[in-house]
């Protein structure tokens, strides 16, 4: 259902009532998680509520999504074993295994 | 290497255009764009634009990029996504990343339409989780649908910051402030009143000082500087939201045709790339189009687009003499209505004292971001009449008439140039259809009847929200500045396809509030 | 006039907001570019290069306006008198492997 998450936005005034989408799982820090089927990864995680995406190298400092278009790599995670992945431009995939990245990540 | 007559950079409104032009005249056209969805920002723009017909006005951003899209691809242009543009070399050759390696292609004539970034602001805690661009938030609301917080703050008054503020309330999400270090709103008076009667308060000559929060934003904190930027001791303000969004202007992003060695002067913070009237940069056959040679509204990006794929394919020999001329005649004077008025790029940071009809300009609506009630009757669209009648609160000279066109019975004059403000025409029998209220994209356009029997009378409001009111509802009517007037009830609501998705509810108030409440809110609080 | 070597800007006096961060990828603060100009470095690509502000991931696409600004009010010279960091492909992040697999000479 896509009611679940709080944030979704169900019935919108100009873009209508939001298509009904397939439930994808995937891992948070092997916790299990779910988000919709076509929508980048960090949508997914914002509509289940996480804000940080990972602890900065040098300061170890929370961030998140900045610019959400794949420009400012803010956003970056571990995905799949791979670090750096920018998570806002990169579409969740069922079974996905994201990591909260801790500087340079790997 | 792959060869085509022309290759064009970056699939928004310019980039699209360019191509469609260029394909419409024959030439083989490819188009790159590093993202997976073409249309640039278009399909995250969900408000209506200004200009006049010719320009696409009241149509929504979306529809336009969906229109651009279906009309690049019906000529044949070949859209390539998910293809980042990584270098622009010699003689119009250009690597681009496709799946895992890169290409080369090569190109008689190029057209970069890469457009613009945001620009950034840094301030304590701009780090936070909670902190983002305006545009992230557009992206997150209208193509991810999911709202970036509960309650924002937005930094900047410019036509981003209001419409992105906008959008936040419709996607259901709370706007705290709108907050800008000059002392004048810098957008649209008529963005910044769909915020103000809503309630939104600004806040000019206030800038963001500290993001609040560990590991996500907890509050904002503003403070009031003086002339000379210093922050005024004492003036902070705090506001419990959970997002800031940062709207602080947009520069170019020219990376690929300074890499190219092209000419670049200075323009504000950033570099843009010199140009001529069609776009054509000082290295051969490379064009450009859109914000990537100075920032202005998609409507101009698009005629840019056209001028720079009609000149390639002069150019290239695809099309000459009277039809040439006249084409580029046409765009030019297409360009030149949008490029007037007092947001036009060569006014940028001015305020004139008086309108181009020698009206005072309104000092309310650059600061408080609404008319003032004792000015609002200076302006020719605000008049008392008998009978249902459009009230046009559009004070400052924008390119826009739709308005006049959307009449079917010429109740509305716009005389003369685009940028004039609207005039109701008393006596020419309006009949409440209210297509120009759907049709204003400012939303500036009301129907009042200031007499409707039993001392009432019937306002009648654009309305872009949900749930929508059903009729008989009571609540509050509220002013200009959104302080509640009185009780209203609401009379009626429609909504039809010609509206295109712009709601129009009829409230009745006593009478003496016919000409002072502009919009509505249900008495039980959210 | 602002590749001056001998220009003498004075010593570097400590502001209240020098740990504001401007570049965010690399965490590079106000007062280490302020610093930087201080020691000699008058130049988009100098600072750069010296102390990685830009450098990053995202290669100063958020900051490098910030920085140069910055810079601009060091030398006390108009931002205009600046120019921008050079530009090299490749204009958009990629791993070297996929930058090494070239095909369609």
């Amino acid at each position: 259902m896509i009611g679940e998450d709080p944030v979704r936005i169900l019935s919108h005034p100009i873009l209508g009532e939001a298509e009904p989408r397939r439930r994808l799982t995937f891992t948070l820090d092997g916790k299990e998680m779910s988000g919709l089927e076509g929508e980048p990864i960090a949508a997914a995680l914002r509509a289940a509520g996480v804000m940080v995406h990972r602890y900065t190298k040098k300061l170890q400092k929370p961030r998140g999504v900045f610019c959400a278009i794949g420009r400012c790599t803010d956003c970056v995670m571990t995905v799949n074993g791979r670090p750096n992945v920018r998570t806002c431009v990169t579409p969740l995939e069922e079974g996905m295994t994201v990591k909260t990245q801790r500087g340079a990540g790997g | 290497m792959k060869r085509y007559d022309l290759i064009v950079v970056g699939a928004g409104p310019a980039g699209l255009s360019a191509a469609a032009e260029a394909a419409s005249l024959g030439l083989g056209v490819a188009l790159f764009d590093e993202n997976a969805r073409p249309g640039g920002q278009l399909f995250k723009q969900i408000h209506k634009f200004f200009g006049s017909r010719e320009h696409k006005a009241k149509m929504r951003g979306i529809a336009i990029g969906a229109e651009l899209l279906a009309e690049a691809r019906g000529l044949g242009v070949e859209v390539f996504l998910d293809s980042p543009v990584a270098g622009l070399y010699e003689n119009r050759e250009l690597l681009v990343r496709r799946g895992d390696g890169v290409r080369h292609y090569k190109a008689d004539a190029i057209v970069v339409a890469t457009g613009a970034s945001e620009n950034m602001l840094a301030f304590e805690g701009w780090t936070l989780p909670g902190v983002m661009g305006a545009g992230a938030a557009q992206t997150m609301m209208n193509l991810n649908r999911v709202r970036p917080g509960n309650r924002a703050l937005m930094l900047g008054s410019g036509n981003v910051g209001l419409v992105v503020g906008f959008q936040l309330l419709q996607a259901g999400c709370g706007l705290a402030a709108v907050v800008d270090a000059a002392p004048h709103i810098g957008g649209y008076g008529v963005h910044a009143a769909k915020l103000a009667r809503t309630g939104v308060p600004f806040f000019p000559s206030h800038t963001v000082l500290r993001a609040e929060g560990t590991d996500r934003v907890t509050g904002a904190v503003i403070g009031r500087v003086d002339t000379d930027w210093n922050v005024v001791p004492g003036s902070e303000k705090s506001f419990a939201v959970d997002t800031i969004c940062v709207a602080v202007g947009l520069s170019p992003s020219a990376g690929l045709l300074k890499m190219a060695g092209c000419r670049m002067r200075a323009e504000g913070p950033g570099e843009v790339p010199e140009r001529d009237d069609d776009g054509e940069t000082s290295l051969g056959g490379v064009f450009v189009a859109g914000d990537v040679s100075g920032i202005e509204e998609a409507s101009a990006a698009m005629i840019e687009g056209r001028l720079s794929g009609l000149a390639a394919a002069a150019k290239l020999g695809f099309v000459g003499g009277e039809a040439l001329e006249n084409r580029r005649e046409g765009l030019r004077s297409a360009l030149g209505s949008l490029r007037d008025g007092m947001f036009t790029p060569k006014n940028r940071g001015k305020i004139p004292a008086s309108t181009s009809e020698g009206l005072p300009v309104s000092e309310s609506l650059l600061t408080n971001g609404y008319l003032g009630d004792s000015e609002a009757g200076r302006y020719p669209g605000v008049k008392s009449a008998p009978g249902v009648h459009p009230v046009l609160e559009c004070a400052q000279n924008i390119p826009c008439n739709p308005c006049r066109d959307a009449c079917p019975k010429g109740c509305i004059r716009v005389e003369g140039k685009i940028i004039a403000l609207p005039e109701f025409v008393p006596g020419s029998g309006c009949s409440g259809c209210g297509m120009c209220v759907a049709s204003c994209s400012g939303q500036a356009i009301f129907l009042v009847n200031e007499d409707i029997g039993d001392g009432k009378a019937a306002v009648t409001i654009p309305y872009e929200f949900l749930p929508l009111p059903a009729k008989g509802q009571t609540g509050t009517a509220l002013g200009r500045s959104g302080a509640p007037l009185c009780p209203a009830e609401v009379a009626e609501v429609r909504l039809i396809g010609a509206y295109d998705h712009t709601a129009l509810m009829t409230f009745t108030v006593p009478r003496e509030f016919a000409m002072t409440a502009r919009f509505w809110k249900s008495e039980v609080a959210r | 006039m602002k590749n001056d070597r001998v220009r003498d800007f004075g010593e570097y006096v400590p502001a209240p907001d020098d740990d504001l961060i401007v570049c965010r990828c690399e965490e590079i603060t106000k007062g280490e570019i302020r610093k930087a100009v201080r020691d000699g470095l008058f130049n988009v690509h100098e600072v750069r290069r010296f102390i990685r502000c830009g450098m990053g991931l995202c290669q100063g696409k958020t900051c490098a306006r910030l920085v140069k600004a910055i810079i601009a009010r060091e030398l006390g010279a108009p931002v205009a008198s600046l120019s921008d960091a050079t530009g090299r492909a490749p204009m958009r992040p990629m791993e070297m492997g996929v930058l090494a697999n070239e095909t369609g000479l």
